[in-house]
């Protein structure tokens, strides 16, 4: 990372990361500074950040530390950092040192305070708490101890690597600093799946919703929109920071909410079971726009900048199809004097559904606008010359989920940087989507070798047990 | 918020209806009886949405048909609306508006300097946000294809042998 020379009046802060979806932490955490309107400077470490969970950060107010942190849900806390040390002398030193008229109003005899200690990689002995306390007797605090409502909470937070296997008997550091806020990542609860009333085959975990709406920077009075929109996770998650949220799909059943129950103990979908009641559930229905029945190949929208962000999680064949209208043969079926008549669907290759989303994004997004994508990926055939390009738009961040060995997904963030004009088009460079279902029949063929391999092991290895009836793989 | 009518919410408590297996003539019961008011469509959405017939080159604006109109409340945010307006294209507001009888107040030419104009904001945030079509039809004007609106959801499918 490029070491941006440190502006004068900012304050050093401390991000703790939480350890999950290790990629996606400085993007997100860069995109929120970007939707909260403040601006932020990474500091140089030695470590490899994608991996370390300790991040310090420069901001140039309390206030936007305040906003930041309470948009993540990548991180656990943000301190204000007052010092840091990989002895604890060397820590006691630098606290000596910290400015008195930084830490006097922490101080003062009218206020309360109390002391936190936590540590990664290891779990704390009490009597390794209270050292640790005890040791910064020296701190000259005059305000009462509180341990329930303190007006300031103080850090100690200890470093034992991300190696289970070697976990040191002394910390590699130590920090110090005083509690900001934490992380959102107590919400992820609040909006799981589970608890949501209606959900679909498909519908995106309530944790990696809420990253793709940071990435695409959802703000208040923003737009967003999504055109694979199935069950609307990512609208409620854009709802939740205030944008208001429109979405399609090429599927009416889901889009009215008709048929089967993905729920185990239903049968039937209820009669409100509809993307405005999920809003409605978590009180942001007054930010919903409209949903529509629409194929994503061919837009609907007037040609002009509607949307602030795109945030989507279009259908790659291998949970739910891929699909647009038409037919192969030019065999037309209509039923006559049928209303609801369902026109025929046909294969829709993902090289097409990638390309079509990105000129429809260049097109239909505000300057500036963000497109938020995942792209599947078969790992072996993965390089940057698969990512599909346009000229319009920017590459902002590209994080990898591994899904299995050989599968994986990849969040995509583009940014539109330019004007469209009808002459500018997507392409992919190298490209491995264009036989339908692509990524589908890598993955089927995956899964068949190796329960091919697994059975030739069983075989050899037991002849005793009769092998259990094969689960079928989606 | 919306407010909830409780009176226009389906009083039957919905048994569900035997599905399996329906081809797509029986589900037309099946719409019928899941009507629920709760979705509708805005013309916020109509002013954004035009023809994508093959061919057409003057697809805009829709001809609205609406055959039921719910007015419901929702929470007026009148940086949201001063953020729409120069997104939208007035004359078909006006013009979709009045066609469904709903026109109220509003000026038909944008007035000057209407970011700041609170009562401005409200009649047009009333006539985007407030004023819903629940059952009707989005025409075409150029081949007079009718997209359904059902239940409050456009269906802007074409046909196989349109696309």
């Amino acid at each position: 990372m490029a070491a941006p020379m440190c502006s004068t009046g900012w304050r050093r802060y401390l991000l703790w990361l939480a350890h999950d979806h290790l990629e996606f932490r400085i993007p997100e955490i860069q995109s929120i500074a970007l939707a909260v309107g403040s601006q932020m400077e990474i500091c140089d470490s030695d470590y490899d950040l994608k991996s370390h969970p300790f991040v310090e950060l420069r901001l140039p107010s309390e206030e936007d530390a305040r906003k930041i942190i309470g948009r993540s849900f990548l991180s656990r806390c943000l301190l204000e950092l007052w010092g840091t040390g990989q002895t604890a002398e060397e820590l006691h030193q630098v606290l000596r040192d910290y400015p008195t008229e930084l830490s006097a109003p922490y101080m003062r005899q009218d206020t309360s305070f109390r002391y936190h200690v936590a540590a990664f990689g290891k779990t704390l002995t009490m009597r390794r708490k209270r050292d640790l306390i005890d040791a910064l007797d020296f701190l000259p605090f005059q305000g009462r101890v509180d341990l329930k409502n303190a007006e300031h909470t103080f850090y100690i937070l200890e470093d034992y690597g991300d190696d289970p296997t070697k976990t040191p008997e002394e910390p590699y550091r130590t920090f110090f600093g005083r509690w900001i806020g934490d992380g959102q990542r107590k919400l992820i609860d609040k909006y799981s799946v589970r608890k949501r009333h209606f959900i679909g085959e498909t519908s995106m975990d309530a944790a990696l919703s809420f990253v793709m709406a940071n990435m695409a920077a959802a703000r208040r009075n923003s737009v967003v929109f999504d055109p694979f929109v199935g069950t609307g996770s990512l609208l409620v998650s854009s709802a939740h920071f205030g944008s208001y949220v429109m979405g399609t799909d090429i599927d009416s059943h889901i889009i009215h909410g008709w048929g089967r129950s993905t729920r185990h103990n239903k049968k039937w979908r209820g009669e409100d079971e509809n993307i405005r009641a999920n809003l409605r559930q978590y009180g942001l229905e007054h930010l919903y726009l409209d949903v529509l029945i629409s194929d994503a190949a061919r837009s609907v929208w007037r040609p002009c900048q509607l949307f602030d962000a795109i945030v989507t999680d279009p259908p790659y064949g291998i949970r739910e199809s891929s699909q647009r209208l038409g037919t192969k043969d030019n065999n037309f079926v209509r039923e006559d004097d049928c209303e609801l008549h369902n026109p025929t669907k046909t294969a829709y290759t993902l090289s097409d559904l990638l390309t079509d989303l990105l000129n429809y994004a260049a097109q239909h997004l505000v300057i500036h606008g963000r497109l938020v994508y995942w792209l599947p990926v078969y790992r072996p055939d993965y390089s940057e010359k698969i990512l599909p390009r346009h000229p319009c738009l920017r590459l902002v961040s590209n994080c990898e989920q591994v899904l299995s060995t050989d599968i994986s997904r990849r969040l995509i963030c583009m940014e539109k940087v330019k004007e469209y004009q009808e002459s500018d088009s997507a392409e992919i460079v190298v490209n491995p989507y264009r036989e339908h279902n692509a990524i589908r029949d890598k993955y089927l063929l995956l899964a068949k070798e190796k329960k091919q391999k697994q059975r030739t092991r069983e075989d050899t290895h037991t002849k005793t047990k009769p092998s259990e009836k094969p689960t079928e793989e989606s | 918020m919306i407010a909830l009518v409780p009176g226009l919410l389906p009083t039957c408590t919905a048994k569900q209806p035997q599905v399996k297996g329906c081809t797509s003539g029986s589900r037309k019961n099946v719409g019928c009886m899941f009507l629920s008011l709760r979705t509708t469509m805005r013309l916020l959405t109509h002013n954004m949405l035009t023809s994508h017939v093959k061919g057409v080159t003057n697809g805009y604006p829709l001809k609205l048909q609406a055959e039921n109109i719910k007015v419901m409340s929702v929470d007026f945010n009148p940086e949201f609306v001063a953020r729409m307006i120069p997104k939208l294209e007035w004359q078909a507001l006006v013009q979709a508006a009045e066609s469904i009888g709903h026109l109220g107040d509003l000026p038909r030419e944008l007035v000057p300097e209407y970011e700041s104009n609170e009562e401005f904001l409200k009649m047009a945030h009333h006539v985007l946000m407030e004023v819903e079509v629940i059952e009707g039809n989005l025409e075409c004007p150029e081949t007079g294809r009718k997209f359904p609106i059902k239940n409050g959801i456009p269906n802007m499918l074409l046909n196989e042998d349109e696309v």
